[in-house]
């Protein structure tokens, strides 16, 4: 099953609206709550990124009887330093992103934290993607 | 602790989920900072918090937390009551301080998560 979902920069109204359609689909699906827990704490994170960080993203979910595999691919500033912008407390992010209770350099280990497997890819000036991959079962 | 009883200690106000209140919650976690509550993997939490937007119900919602207690009489949105209501959540807001809020319920015998 495919989901795709549109990422509007800056709209921090509907932030988190396609976290929550996943974490619906996940639940019909069965799969156990501490899993989708993980799962959707990764993706919201990632989505609250795209938000707070760049311009226009898309979020492309592919589920699989045992995995979810999430690529969210966004039109942004880009990440100079990926290793640097892992480390926890290091934040680019807005005032506006602050008051909003982000930007405390906590996104990336957070999603880390929860991911399975991460992988990102950047371009300053161009943008970042995002691969997120959880197992249903532990591997 | 029983809901109904956190509402009495705090001098609360509930904004929906009223037929929650006997429902019990046993732990307790303050914080302004919604990427810190995302860490905390438990059950059976209650968010206290002064951040009153869109991005505090999303974050509970994600976290599986079912009661958010807001402090300081912050105003709370159609649109938070509204999102708070299709993932059945108890909202609950208290003129209290973040501090005294946390003092109280502590003493009362919420647990902390740390």
């Amino acid at each position: 099953m495919k989901l795709n979902f549109q990422v509007e920069g800056g709209n921090f109204t509907k932030a988190g609206a396609a976290s929550s359609e996943v974490k619906k689909v996940l639940k019909q699906l069965g799969v156990p709550p501490m899993i989708i827990r993980r799962i959707v704490v990764a993706l919201y994170e990632a989505e609250v990124n795209i938000v707070a960080h760049a311009r226009q993203g898309i979020i492309s979910i592919d589920l699989y009887p045992d995995k979810v595999e999430i690529e969210l691919r966004d039109k942004g500033p880009g990440i100079k330093d990926i290793p640097q912008a892992m480390q926890e407390g290091f934040s680019t992010a807005s005032e506006e992103v602050r008051a909003m209770g982000f930007g405390a350099g906590m996104g990336l280990p957070n999603i880390k934290k929860n991911a399975d497997k991460l992988h990102i890819e950047s371009l300053v000036g161009e943008g970042t993607t995002v691969h997120i991959t959880n197992y249903f079962a532990k591997p | 602790m029983e809901l109904a009883h956190i509402v009495e200690i705090v001098n609360g106000r509930v904004i929906c989920g009223e037929e929650k209140l006997r429902r019990t919650v046993t732990y307790g976690f303050s914080s302004d900072l919604m990427s810190d509550v995302l860490t905390i993997n438990i059950e059976d939490l209650m968010l206290i918090t002064g951040l009153t937007n869109p991005q505090t119900i999303r974050t509970a919602e994600m976290a599986d937390i079912e009661f958010i207690l807001f402090v300081r009489n912050k105003k709370i949105t159609p649109e938070m009551i509204k999102l708070a209501k299709e993932n059945d959540m108890v909202l609950i807001v208290t003129g209290y301080s973040l501090f005294r809020t946390s003092g109280l319920l502590y003493n009362a015998g919420l647990k902390p998560v740390y």
